[in-house]
């Protein structure tokens, strides 16, 4: 197979959307491919909030890769570079909206008002990940690639005959995947779905340029966004490692959804600056040049450089940051190193929601098992 | 609380078992905060930098840099509490969890399955038959913890397999039931597995030795056999040959026939212009020989009807053909008529869909007489079993070198059987044996029987 070149750098893509460049310059609007302005609007304190939320989940995800190293997760899946694309656009969902994430969506997590020790249980092998989805909007972890795309769809597509979509207080549904689900069948056929049945729907894509060690170049010959469009729906590339226009694409985005009006496919275009996971090791298939280059677009110094040069914030407030997110990060660790395990009668739970009588006769054969042992607590 | 913490080398990646101490970044004396880096360690998946457990003071390094370490294994240890004056003489705590003063070990993560023995809790004493209820299934003897028995305290200098008495034997499920099966006590075994667990080949490996020097147990049971179930193209051809053998009396004639003129005028065949393209084999000379035989000796197409014999004025030419399918048999319908080119073009085209399984149901029906091409395996001549229907099957074997005495003289010729079996009810020796003779002349000299029945 003949070698492909690399895309061109984002920064000399015309079509990319962005309101804050690299250097902290911001940009009043920006226009997407299909002609939609997008700009944003917020307060001091809330671009000191945004600032507060990529500092907060990058101190977390350090903190759950060293739990990693030090044996008390198996695995970690770290976000580190995908800040502002997952705080960006998991601030500009609504309460109302649902959330159908990968296994990396920590920072959306975080943005939802989840506390960011709910996911940590699955990776450190004490439960499955099972939470209540509809209570906290947010979907379960899905390992499978592609999958929560048409979990999403089929969603959307359901609260679209429950009547509750439609109008500024409608419901909006996003469902986030990598560029290397993009070339997952499930993830082609939740778009012909959700284009055909109009269905409410923001599939966010954050291309990190990486599918595992498999480079964006072997996934595609055009931009992802442009896919949308043989799909027959909007698709935007945003610049993924700016929170801004991440949040304003993403709310144009959703509220096209909740107003009936159908999917939108946003590649949010970032970069993976750590390992896909702690099993990998990127230094083995990317080079150390490429890694550098990003670093010069870091989400976090960007917005720090606007922060400051406006005079919304000063170091002592960055200063004050970095030490909650320390502390945060700190109280983290102590819950997860005391975390319980699982009791091993808990195997039997949740399998049937009306039980079954084989494993009611298991589960009971089991308890007198363990009945058997002095000392029994059980 | 425990000053001194060691810290063992965790799985960095999903099921590694070891690790290289690539560089250590920290040095005894050293004072190190929280999550600082200390080591970068090389797996089988990535080179990291692992960061501290603990703040402290690093009070040893147990391993070189370029030491390969086990998973589990001390690599540092750290001193929680440098301020507080001379560490005491108490050992350190392994500490692969959160300190063993909260008694808690991890299981689930990091560290891998343990090795120790001693984690079971002692079973209650259980009234017998309470006990049967509890396990109602045989448990192998190793599995059972009260079992066990623990070495004699006045025990011999270690022996060579120390863990054989006093651990829980390991051994995967599957083994128990197979040493179970096979009647061997697994606490008398050591293991070659990962952690010294008992492997099908130490079980295996332990029946042999008790049987030896007889031969091994030799079964000629259901454990050596395979029942193939009998249906489709299997069923049909058992069915027929039942049907046929045991109401057609069979007879079976053989004739050796010199078929080099035969090959000979093949290849002058393929030498014809509009013959270029075509796949010719010698095949395609029986059938023309057995068509032209067919028409001198009309009997032999025929069909018992017990109180008629069917005489057919058109040959439906069989040909068998093994496929993945099982034995079949498509036909050439009217096949007397055709030129011999548009016969070639039919017998190459009934093959490549029989063994592209594509034969119909009405291609395998009708058939007036059969040839099956042995030859192709080698195989010389046989004793073919009429299909129902059929008064006689031709068949014929490999085409081979042979010497063959010729006016006295003994040459290497291109020398094949053909096999004749044809039904004596209506057949006799005769007729048979001169459509026989016909098919070998045939085949002979081609030409010069063409000749001669013109």
């Amino acid at each position: 197979m003949p070698e492909v070149a690399r895309e061109k750098p984002v920064a000399q893509d015309e079509t990319l959307v962005q309101l804050l460049t690299p250097d902290g310059e911001r940009i009043d609007r920006a226009t997407g491919p299909d002609g939609t302005e997008y700009s944003v609007d917020f307060t001091d304190d809330e671009y000191r909030d945004l600032y507060r939320d990529l500092v907060t989940v990058r101190r977390l995800d350090a903190e759950a890769t060293a739990l990693q190293r030090q044996g008390e997760l198996g695995i970690w899946a770290s976000l580190l570079g995908q800040e502002a694309a997952q705080v960006g656009s998991g601030r500009a969902l609504r309460p109302q909206d649902m959330v159908f994430p990968t296994y990396r969506e920590h920072g959306v997590l975080y943005c939802r008002g989840i506390d960011p020790i709910m996911p940590l249980s699955l990776f450190r092998g004490v439960d499955q990940g099972a939470w209540d989805p509809i209570k906290y909007r947010f979907g379960l972890y899905t390992i499978v690639i592609g999958a929560q795309t048409l979990h999403a769809t089929g969603y959307a597509m359901g609260i679209t005959k429950d009547g509750k979509v439609g109008g500024d207080d409608g419901e909006a549904v996003i469902a986030y995947f990598g560029d290397g689900a993009t070339s997952q069948g499930d993830v082609n056929e939740a778009f012909i779905w959700s284009a055909v049945y109009t269905a409410p729907v923001v599939f966010f894509c954050q291309n990190n340029q990486y599918a595992i060690s498999e480079p964006i170049e072997r996934q595609t010959r055009v931009p992802l966004y442009q896919r949308a469009a043989g799909f027959g729906f909007p698709g935007v590339r945003v610049d993924g490692n700016d929170v801004l226009a991440t949040y304003a694409v993403t709310r144009h985005a959703l509220d096209h959804a909740r107003g009936g009006q159908g999917p939108t496919l946003i590649e949010a275009y970032t970069y993976r600056m750590g390992a896909h996971t702690t099993s990998d090791d990127p230094s083995r298939y990317r080079p150390q040049a490429e890694t550098e280059a990003w670093q010069a677009r870091d989400p976090i110094a960007r917005l720090a450089t606007f922060l400051r040069r406006q005079q919304i914030a000063d170091d002592a407030f960055l200063a004050e940051v970095d030490e909650e997110a320390r502390k945060t990060a700190v109280h983290l660790r102590e819950r997860v190193l005391t975390m319980e395990d699982p009791a091993p009668g808990s195997i039997f739970e949740n399998v049937y929601p009306h039980g079954s009588p084989l494993l009611d006769e298991e589960q009971a054969r089991f308890a007198q098992y363990r009945q058997s042992f002095e000392g029994s607590a059980y | 609380m425990t000053r001194i913490k060691e810290f063992t080398l965790p799985d960095l990646g999903e099921g590694l078992t070891e690790g290289e101490i690539l560089k250590w970044l920290v040095a005894v004396g050293d004072d190190i905060e929280l999550n600082q880096p200390i080591v970068e360690v090389e797996t089988a998946k990535a080179a990291v930098e692992i960061p501290a457990k603990w703040a402290g003071r690093v009070s040893s390094l147990f391993c070189e840099e370029g030491a390969v370490v086990a998973v589990g294994s001390p690599i540092i240890a750290i001193d929680t509490d440098p301020g507080a004056g001379d560490v005491p003489a108490a050992p350190a705590t392994v500490d692969g969890g959160q300190g063993a003063a909260a008694g808690r070990t991890p299981v689930l993560v990091g560290y891998g399955p343990r090795t120790t023995a001693a984690k079971r809790r002692p079973r209650r004493a259980v009234p017998e038959a309470q006990a049967a209820t509890v396990r109602p299934e045989p448990v192998a003897p190793a599995a059972t913890p009260v079992a066990v028995t623990p070495p004699p305290v006045s025990a011999p200098p270690v022996p060579a397999r120390p863990a054989v008495v006093a651990t829980p034997v390991l051994a995967k499920p599957p083994v128990r039931k197979l040493a179970r099966d096979l009647g061997v006590d697994l606490r008398g075994l050591a293991g070659t597995g990962p952690l010294g667990s008992i492997t099908r080949e130490d079980v295996q490996r332990a029946v042999e030795a008790a049987t030896t020097p007889a031969r091994p147990d030799v079964r000629f049971d259901e454990s050596r056999e395979q029942r193939v179930p009998v249906k489709g193209v299997r069923k049909l051809t058992a069915e027929n040959m039942v049907a046929s053998a045991f109401t057609a009396p069979h007879v079976t004639e053989f004739l050796t026939v010199d078929v080099t003129r035969g090959m000979r005028a093949l290849d002058r065949l393929r030498e014809q212009r509009e013959w270029r393209d075509v796949r010719i084999s010698p095949l395609l000379l029986v059938a023309k020989g057995a068509l032209l035989a067919l028409a001198r000796h009309p009997m032999i197409n025929s069909t018992w009807a017990g109180d008629t014999i069917v005489v057919k004025d058109y040959v439906n030419l069989g040909i068998a053909a093994a496929t993945e399918r099982g034995l079949i048999v498509p036909t050439i319908k009217d096949a007397a008529r055709l030129p011999l080119r548009q016969l070639a073009d039919e017998l190459n085209e009934l093959v490549r869909t029989a063994r592209a399984g594509r034969t119909t149901p009405s291609d395998m029906t009708g058939g007036t007489f059969t040839i099956t091409n042995v030859g192709v395996y080698g195989v010389d001549a046989g004793t073919p079993i009429l299909p129902p229907g059929e008064s006689a099957i031709l068949a014929f074997g490999t085409v081979r070198e042979a010497p063959w005495a010729c006016k006295g003289k003994v040459k290497v010729r291109q020398v094949t059987t053909l096999s004749l079996s044809f039904d004596h009810r209506i057949i006799d020796g005769e007729l048979g044996s001169k459509f026989l003779a016909d098919i070998g002349r045939f085949l002979a000299d081609p030409e010069a029987a063409l000749l001669a029945w013109s």
